[in-house]
């Protein structure tokens, strides 16, 4: 199948307030593509829960138009916009066999029962739970019962489909699973999804592109590994991936480098990506795996570290350092032979590349 | 081999007792002390309300009167043959004056008289009529002297009532609460016009039925609405559904009787809009509009929080769903709400409909005459008659008609379909 199936959805200026005080939703403006998988990631309350709820017209829009295949949706009441949905409670009608809560789209569209069955039975078979039509939602597991909403979602062919932290509820093994199985079907079928979630692990592996929010607001736009290599902010850079912070002050800019003096007078070299001009206050993001216990010389940044605490993690060692006054500086060490002895107490040299180290706007 | 396996099987403490015993003794003191503490209020149900209404219900077939005071006539009767249409031969009488003579002397016979009088009006004035003259009765021919005390004694009818009623046991009193009596041709229902008891059978079921129905339209939008609403308005509701609960019954029925009577407040603000003519004022109480409206008020509470409690654990997701998959508002209800609401119509309903059943003072207030209950009947039975065996009889059938409905309902419905909350 082409990717020509699924929806396209705009938010242009979108707003949304539930009490006319404060806004949950501030200035929404999000292009979703035909055919993509996009995550709206965020903490609980930053208004990814409520776009998904306007996109689906559970919720009207306060301000601003969306628009489903470039047609505005802001009127359409939710059972005529055709959106398939996946309930964080999973929502399957627990007084109906599973079969039975498969066909109710179906018997709404009044389509033949021949044509209900047929597809009630392919799409049971796509969730591989062919067997299991007669049961009622109760006498199945949590997971099974996710991949009943699912393959409900699905059953009647939509070009859209929405996902409220649909694996929330499900075991770590079993969301990992669960995570595989909706990313093929999303491949298999090309339809539009957008999922919304906390949790950092699913938006990375499963979506074309992740919408981090926070306090109403998109902070960054794009593909999970440009998220996790080159955030935009610091709130982007701590919410994704581990994360250690050195707060300094930008003392000179060099296209784009910049040169940067932590409060105890260390001068590190950083990538600019959100100060503007000399004298900005900022707060340095650097992924613990970036850092070497072997500085080689062509890193620009080269520092002393104290070994704090060391925890053993079998693949990596997690090395918890005091470094330029942060005592909550975390260094992962993979775990190799001929890799040096550390012990704690150690004063022990570290380094990273300039690239390595993000310029962000400061925080606390 | 045998002794083998057992002595493997059971286990023992290391004191070598075992393990079993070890167990129920450490168990004896707990056990003791719940038995103790259920004891007062079993004593207290068995003693005030098991006894006493299995003694009432025992009353429906009890006849000790009879056969305890005219003990001779009760076995010189068992000769004759009550369908032959003679009278019974010269023994009957005989022992009929010898049973009379220690009745008169301990005062007993008029209590004979009366309770024959339910089935056989006359023979009270008749017993106590003979009871004067028995004294001087003359040894022989008591035939002759009966029949010149009182000539209703050559009616063979009184002397086949007496029959009838000389066995210890009768199902005396509950042919005449199914409107039936026995007759020379067996058991028949009463002439029409004689028939109260079935027909007010069925009127109680009628109106029970028609009372269970207007409480589930009027309590099914307000339970949606108290389970819907946001907490603090919903507990504002709640405290007015549960309002009349906490005033007196009789004050609830009396203000109805002021709201309903045909000067009342509803009438006068019909007339009072044209609605209705001054002269054709509607007849709201005193009949069966009376109960069903007073009745539909007071059981309102008892539907409505079973169906708040069972509404209350419906997801609003649910009906997201149904409507995310393309369900307009009324097919989603309906196919997805509803369903899920039946235990809690189902619990009102047998609430409402058992309680209405056997509801006693709001009919007496309100229904006049064409709205009483059956149980109004059996009051009448008990307090005014003194018909007790009578009153036990509609009482049992009463019990019967509820146990049968309640497990019609089990058949059809399922009892464990039924949700209080």
């Amino acid at each position: 199948m082409t990717t020509e199936r699924g929806a396209s959805v705009r938010f242009d200026k979108v707003q949304k307030s539930y009490d006319g005080e404060t806004l949950v939703v501030k200035d929404l403006n999000l292009d979703i593509k035909h055919g993509e998988f996009l995550t709206m990631l965020g903490p609980s309350g930053s208004g990814k829960t409520t776009c998904l709820m306007m996109l689906a017209g559970f919720e009207p829009a306060s301000h601003g138009e969306i628009f489903l295949n470039d047609r505005p949706i802001n009127n359409v009441p939710p059972h005529k916009r055709g959106v398939g949905m996946v309930f964080q409670n999973y929502a399957l009608f627990p007084h109906m066999s599973v079969a039975e809560n498969l066909a109710f789209p179906l018997q709404v569209r009044s389509l033949g029962k021949a044509e209900q069955q047929e597809k009630v039975k392919h799409a049971l078979e796509m969730v591989e739970l062919g067997e299991f039509g007669s049961r009622r939602p109760a006498q199945l597991s949590g997971g099974q019962q996710q991949r009943v909403a699912v393959a409900r979602a699905l059953v009647f062919d939509p070009d859209l489909v929405l996902m409220d932290e649909p694996l929330g509820a499900l075991d770590k093994q079993l969301r990992e699973q669960m995570q595989y199985e909706i990313k093929h079907i999303h491949e298999n079928l090309g339809v539009t999804i957008v999922y919304v979630t906390h949790d950092q692990t699913e938006a990375l592996t499963m979506s074309d592109r992740v919408a981090v929010f926070n306090d109403g607001v998109i902070q960054q736009l794009s593909s999970p590994d440009a998220l996790y290599e080159t955030p935009q902010n610091s709130f982007v850079a701590q919410f994704i991936g581990e994360n250690n912070k050195l707060s300094g002050t930008v003392t000179a800019i060099n296209d784009n480098i910049c040169d940067v003096r932590l409060a105890d007078g260390t001068e590190l070299k950083a990538d600019k990506v959100n100060v503007n001009a000399v004298g900005d206050n900022t707060t340095l993001s650097l992924r613990p795996e970036r850092i070497e216990i072997a500085a080689v010389d062509s890193m620009e940044n080269r520092v002393k570290g104290h070994i704090e605490e060391l925890i053993y993690l079998g693949d990596h060692i997690r090395v918890r350092m005091n470094v330029a006054g942060n005592p909550e500086f975390i260094v992962k060490v993979r775990n190799r032979a001929g890799e040096q002895k550390l012990a704690e107490g150690q004063d022990i040299q570290i380094g990273w590349f300039a690239s390595d180290c993000k310029a962000l706007d400061p925080v606390g | 081999m045998t002794d083998q396996t057992h002595a493997q099987t059971v286990l023992t403490t290391q004191d070598g007792v075992p393990l079993k015993v070890s167990i129920s003794r450490a168990l004896r003191r707990q056990k003791l002390r719940s038995v103790l503490l259920v004891a007062p209020l079993f004593l207290f149900i068995l003693i005030s309300f098991v006894l006493p209404i299995a003694d009432m219900l025992f009353r429906s077939v009890e006849n000790p009167l009879v056969p305890g005071t005219l003990p001779n006539t009760v076995v010189a009767l068992q000769v004759w043959d009550e369908n032959s249409g003679e009278m019974p031969p010269e023994e009957v009488f005989a022992a009929l004056a010898a049973d009379l003579k220690v009745a008169v002397a301990a005062k007993t016979h008029t209590r004979v008289g009366s309770r024959l009088n339910y089935e056989n009006p006359g023979i009270a004035s008749l017993f106590r009529k003979t009871g004067r003259r028995v004294k001087r009765f003359e040894e022989g021919d008591y035939t002759a002297q009966f029949l010149k005390a009182d000539k209703k004694w050559g009616d063979v009818g009184v002397w086949q009532t007496i029959k009838q009623f000389s066995s210890p046991m009768t199902a005396g009193y509950f042919l005449a609460a199914a409107d039936a009596q026995r007759t020379a041709d067996g058991v028949q229902f009463k002439p029409e016009d004689e028939r109260i008891y079935l027909f007010l059978f069925g009127r109680t079921l009628i109106l029970s039925v028609t009372i269970t129905i207007t409480c589930i339209l009027l309590g099914y939008p307000i339970a949606f609405l108290l389970s819907s609403l946001p907490l603090r308005s919903s507990n504002l509701l709640m405290i007015l559904v549960l309002l009349p609960f906490w005033t007196s019954l009789l004050v609830r029925t009396s203000a109805w009787k002021v709201l309903l009577q045909q000067q009342g407040v509803i009438n006068d603000t019909l007339v009072w809009l044209g609605i209705v003519g001054d002269d054709s004022r509607l007849a709201l109480i005193n009949n069966q509009t009376g109960t069903i409206i007073a009745m539909t008020h007071i059981l309102l509470p008892f539907m409505i929080l079973p169906l708040f409690s069972v509404m209350k654990t419906i997801s609003p997701t649910y009906m997201r769903a149904a409507k995310s998959m393309g369900a307009s508002d009324w097919y989603a209800f309906w196919r997805v709400y509803f369903p899920q609401t039946i235990p809690g119509i189902g619990a009102g309903s047998i609430l409402v409909f058992i309680l209405s059943i056997g509801y006693y003072i709001t009919p007496e207030l309100v229904g006049g005459t064409s709205g009483i209950f059956i149980s109004n009947r059996i009051a009448y039975h008990i307090s005014f008659s003194l018909n007790w065996g009578l009153a036990a009889a509609l009482g049992v059938m009463l019990l019967v008609v509820v146990m049968v409905l309640y497990w019609l309902y089990d058949r059809i419905v399922g009892i464990d379909n039924v949700k209080l909350g």
